[in-house]
């Protein structure tokens, strides 16, 4: 089995990024990791923080706000479900640090049949600078584990 | 429009920039060589090239439109890599995504 990760697609024509990624299972499963808040809380991530889930309605319509924890840091989300339909979910999207800004994520999961399932994420901001913030979000996460490992490089006297 | 990646995004938001972007990946052009396929004027292209200028896209080593237009690949490559880092974190997120749905059909056993 060739391993999938995800592809990605900044579009320089509209403020938005496309992912695509292919799934060992159901369009089924994938859509009850997508709207059952203990499963999504499992894997929403990233990794090092807890999320802990405010308020969850997964219909369309409903509303839906968390909260991810990092060293006494909390980050909040929240957004509504625009539609909720088996093979497809479209919600609003805020992160609280910036409450201006709202993205449209559209996720969709495609049956490739043999219990597999073609997961498309697009994410439309609401401006260039809005999508490029959104590409840097989580950057520092990167650039501590890269000082880390400095340190642990020093520590050892391999640098 | 503060930091160089948004400017790199914005001047590569039009179709004809992104045309002149990949045409100088083959090398360096003068304004006239690089407006020649297009049915526009030598001004407008030289306008398009102004903001890849601006974004940091291509150098000139000289103003006019005599010297040759130097495309700037490492600013490309901040760009690519800024994706690529977006991306590695989407990938994280989609295998810890795996795993869950792993546990979810052990569940079913």
């Amino acid at each position: 089995m060739t391993l999938s990760t995800a592809t990605i697609e900044a579009d320089p024509t509209v403020p938005m990024i496309r992912l695509r990624r292919d799934f060992e299972a159901t369009p089924e499963q994938l859509f009850r990791a997508h709207t059952d808040p203990q499963l999504f809380a499992k894997w929403v991530g990233p990794d090092g923080m807890t999320t802990a889930v405010d308020r969850w309605d997964a219909t369309t319509g409903g509303c839906w706000r968390y909260v991810a924890t990092r060293d006494g840091m909390d980050f909040g989300f929240h957004g509504c479900f625009h539609e909720v339909r088996p093979d497809r979910i479209v919600q609003t999207f805020t992160w609280e640090g910036e409450p201006d800004g709202v993205a449209l994520e559209t996720i969709t999961f495609e049956d490739l049949g043999d219990g597999r399932t073609r997961l498309h994420a697009q994410s439309l901001c609401d401006s260039f600078e809005g999508r490029d913030a959104m590409l840097r979000s989580g950057m520092e996460v990167g650039m501590e584990q890269g000082y880390a490992k400095l340190d642990a490089l020093l520590r050892t006297g391999d640098v | 429009m503060a930091d160089p990646l948004t400017h790199v995004f914005a001047a590569l938001a039009d179709p004809t920039r992104r045309d002149l972007v990949a045409r100088l990946a083959d090398g360096d052009a003068t304004v006239g060589q690089l407006a020649d396929p297009y049915e526009v004027s030598v001004q407008a292209i030289s306008k398009h090239l102004k903001v890849l200028e601006q974004a940091g896209l291509v150098s000139r080593a000289a103003p006019g439109h005599r010297s040759p237009v130097h495309l700037e690949a490492d600013v490309l490559d901040l760009m690519t890599a800024w994706v690529e880092r977006y991306r590695r974190r989407a990938e994280a997120r989609y295998r810890r995504l795996d795993a869950v749905l792993a546990e979810m059909k052990e569940e079913r056993r």
